[in-house]
């Protein structure tokens, strides 16, 4: 967007200072909800660009789940406690996943390509389920706590710093899916959506859009997984179940497809939402859930971000 | 004058339905051909087959000397060939100069992942493009929120800016009002002649080809039954009663 | 030997459950084009009610033949009752969007029936064994067999023959192939389509409920159980083919063997074999046993 470009820029970065001075207001507990939130964001985000090239997958949470146990793994086996390094350690092996797995999927649409991310993620829940001895079965693996950037820190400074990486890694990660979007290849993405036909009839490949769109979205996935591993200390074989990449899609419809950032946002809503209506009323909460779906579907399908979108006056796309 | 688009003994069956059988023809470089004939003699099915859309079950293919009959579409248009669509194929969720700059971008062959595709040079070559058609004024709006005619043009638009040796454009004047199809047509081959592209153009509407091309080829049933000089074959009782239905 | 006979006759049982179910949800993907996400909470309400209605009656000391009418009686309600409010209410409202979005819309409503199953019936396992324990046991090639599970198996071959017969002989069925085929053909042979839709879509649920309401009597109910039900049978219609009913039939032979299989022979396997199966039919026959792939015309 030539045009915006210093406003939306001033704007970006302006949002990030405040994000990064939040701990000056907000401590404790809230902090380490929004830290979960940016953290899944990326997660979604990886849903939402998917979503643009209209490719639904209900086994997104099979790449959360390998970046948290590729970081696992590392502190099991290797005794790695730097958590750049796991952070790229799980980033690689959310790629190379993708990218592997990418070469089956990418030829699949609609329904089908639902069901067999499904059915993937399925088989690796099953898998970390029975390889107790490795994964530790549903006890899961613990996540001591790591060094940033080699800084031993504990407690509630490290908390802090969780804070402050997950902020600019997201912000980071954001950025680059923005500018890949903005691509000619994010372009093609769009294309998909609307009339594949005409994107093999323009000479462009259909299947290399979707099999990139599928590995970025696969890498996200990692480092949020391993970024969660970080946070929270404990990871379970769940992060894999359909469950879980259910909630993925529900937050990115909730907050939208709109926008890059509408995923972020989408997740802070739910994080906070969702922590004070389970605690009101744990029988409701699937139903809440549902019926702001059908109200998101029926009203807003747009989501959250088209809200923001009205009241900042953004025409990009 | 070497043949630029051949095909030798093309057949497709629809079940029953006989779309193409044993079809021979071609077209050298530089013509301009119409294609016509009444609904349902294999005209659009032509056209697929053409550019790999649908296999023949016999017969092949033949781009510039090269049997391309066994690829599928986008291998075809790297070759150099282009297709408008009957019904307007459009993305349309994106904007109008959105939809050219991709065109040009495939045809430069740079679909990336970093550098973006609005950039202002570039803007400058879409919105050129645009400006031949008459489509400029329409750069920022969404492809879906276009008028129906303008669709059309836009279609055609992709097609063109790709630069193809070979332009297929199906019933480029389909859904246009009569007073405008001419229009159409003169803003089309102003492009076009100019650039010495090969091109077919498969159409319903007799006075479109009886004007625009140099060669006529009819269809009916999947077969040629006719073609040559387009005043002459559409005096032709014949040929008039297989795509009018009467003579 | 015995062992194999066992493994045979638990995949058969679980395979009869499965197909009602997985006939309804591939049913009315052939007919709507739709993925009801909420397939398997229509399972669960059948189970529910059916469980209940027979602990109800079972408290008041009637026959208990009649006990099994109620399973049945119990799958109509929430079929025709459910069924048709989802339909109508909800998803007819997203026929013109997109697929995705008719997606949501029945993930969001198995959502909500989910805690509506939790409110109505509590966290508490519910278990109306009553029907499976008075048919007492059979011996069987050197085994003790229950009876209960052929009854299944009977009902499951009487259902699914019914099906094959109303969609092959009767004009009910040229009807659903004709609004299978081209809707928009359909619509101008004066075929009430709305109409077909909801019906399509209440005959699905009432399978899906006549599933739950049988098995009810074989195991203790609790709450999640649809869940496991459903994505169990995505396995089942993807290896079959969407929308074929007879790729129902054989995918639940397959799941329900195999699952059986793992069970006895492979334990470690048991909860990703079948998704794995799944995943390989998916990749080498996407279009499933019996599916048909679609080319869009232009």
């Amino acid at each position: 967007m030539p045009a915006r470009a210093p406003t939306a820029i001033l704007l970006f970065l302006g949002a990030l200072i405040l994000l990064a001075a939040v701990p000056l207001v907000l401590s404790g507990w809230i902090l380490f909800l929004l830290t979960v939130a940016g953290a899944k964001a990326l997660a979604v985000l990886g849903v939402v660009l998917l979503l643009r090239g209209k490719l639904l997958t209900f086994g997104h949470a099979l790449y959360y789940a390998v970046g948290a146990y590729a970081a696992g793994m590392a502190v099991k086996y290797f005794g790695v406690r730097e958590a750049l390094l796991l952070l790229a350690l799980a980033l690689l092996a959310g790629v190379a996943m993708s990218a592997f797995l990418g070469l089956l999927v990418a030829r699949y649409r609609a329904v089908y390509f639902a069901l067999l991310n499904l059915a993937f993620s399925m088989v690796l829940y099953g898998m970390l389920l029975k390889l107790y001895s490795i994964t530790g079965g549903t006890d899961g693996l613990g996540i001591p706590e790591p060094t940033l950037a080699g800084f031993e820190l504990g407690g509630s400074s490290l908390r802090l710093a969780m804070y402050e990486l997950t902020v600019v890694l997201t912000a980071v990660l954001v950025y680059l899916t923005y500018r890949f979007f903005a691509s000619p290849t994010g372009y093609t993405l769009r294309a998909i959506r609307d009339n594949e036909v005409r994107v093999e009839y323009m000479g462009v490949s259909v299947w290399r859009a979707v099999y990139v769109s599928y590995v970025i979205a696969g890498g996200l996935a990692a480092v949020s997984g391993c970024l969660i591993a970080l946070s929270v200390g404990h990871i379970t074989p769940d992060l894999s179940f359909w469950s879980q990449s259910g909630e993925f899609v529900f937050v990115a419809i909730l907050g939208g497809t709109g926008s890059m950032l509408a995923p972020v946002i989408g997740s802070v809503l739910f994080e906070f939402v969702r922590n004070y209506a389970f605690e009101l009323s744990p029988y409701t909460w699937q139903m809440t859930l549902g019926i702001i779906l059908l109200l998101i579907i029926f009203f807003l399908p747009g989501g959250v971000w088209s809200l923001t979108a009205l009241v900042v006056r953004r025409g990009s796309r | 004058m070497s043949a630029l688009l051949e095909t030798v003994g093309l057949t497709r069956f629809f079940g029953s339905v006989r779309a193409a059988e044993d079809l021979n023809m071609r077209v050298d470089q530089g013509e301009v051909v119409g294609i016509i004939g009444s609904n349902g003699s294999g005209k659009t099915t032509f056209l697929n087959l053409a550019t790999g859309y649908l296999k023949p079950e016999r017969g092949s293919i033949l781009l510039g000397g090269r049997d391309t009959t066994a690829l599928p579409p986008r291998a075809i248009t790297r070759l150099g060939v282009a297709r408008s669509f009957q019904i307007p194929q459009l993305y349309l969720g994106m904007t109008v100069l959105e939809t050219v700059l991709l065109s040009l971008a495939a045809r430069a062959g740079r679909i990336g992942v970093w550098a973006p595709l609005k950039r202002s040079d570039r803007s400058e070559e879409g919105l050129q493009v645009l400006a031949q058609f008459g489509l400029a004024a329409h750069a920022g709006r969404l492809v879906g929120e276009l008028p129906e005619g303008s669709r059309k043009l836009l279609d055609i638009a992709l097609a063109v800016a790709l630069r193809p040796r070979l332009l297929l454009m199906d019933e480029p004047t389909a859904g246009v009002s009569t007073e405008d199809k001419f229009e159409v047509m003169d803003t089309l081959v102003g492009v076009i002649s100019g650039s010495g592209i090969t091109t077919i153009f498969v159409e319903h509407d007799m006075d479109v080809v009886l004007r625009y091309s140099r060669r006529v080829l009819v269809f009916d049933q999947g077969l040629v039954i006719a073609q040559g000089e387009p005043a002459a074959v559409l005096a032709d009782p014949e040929v008039r009663r297989a795509v009018l239905g009467h003579v | 030997m015995r062992l194999l006979l066992v493994v045979a006759l638990d995949g058969l049982t679980y395979a009869s459950w499965l197909f009602l179910v997985s006939a309804g949800l591939t049913f009315t993907y052939g007919v709507l084009r739709v993925l009801n996400l909420a397939h398997g909470n229509l399972y669960a309400l059948g189970a529910y009610l059916g469980a209940t209605l027979v602990l109800r009656y079972a408290a008041t000391g009637y026959t208990p033949a009649l006990a099994y009418g109620l399973l049945f009686v119990a799958a109509v309600v929430v079929g025709l009752v459910v069924g048709p409010l989802i339909e109508r209410v909800f998803l007819r409202r997203v026929y013109s969007r997109d697929e995705e979005v008719q997606l949501l819309l029945t993930f969001s409503i198995s959502l909500i029936l989910e805690d509506v199953v939790k409110l109505t019936w509590g966290v508490n396992p519910v278990f109306a064994e009553m029907p499976y324990s008075y048919l007492g046991r059979v011996r069987l090639g050197g085994i003790n067999y229950a009876w209960y599970p052929f009854l299944l198996t009977a009902i499951a071959l009487a259902v699914g023959g019914l099906l094959w017969l109303v969609v092959t002989r009767t004009r009910l069925g040229k009807v659903l192939a004709s609004v299978i085929a081209d809707r928009e053909v359909s619509l101008t042979l004066g075929i009430n389509v709305p109409r077909v839709y909801t019906w399509a879509f209440a005959a699905g649920a009432v399978l899906a409920a006549l599933g739950g309401a049988l098995t009810a009597p074989m195991f203790s109910l609790a709450p999640g159980v649809g869940a496991e039900v459903l994505v169990t049978s995505f396995a089942v219609i993807a290896i079959g083919g969407l929308g074929s009913i007879g790729g129902a039939a054989l995918g639940s032979l397959i799941v329900g063997l195999a699952r059986s299989a793992a069970v006895y022979f492979f334990p470690e396997l048991d909860l990703f074999a079948i998704y794995l199966i799944m995943a390989l039919v998916l990749l080498f026959r996407p279009q499933g046993l019996f599916g048909e792939i679609e080319v869009r015309r232009i």
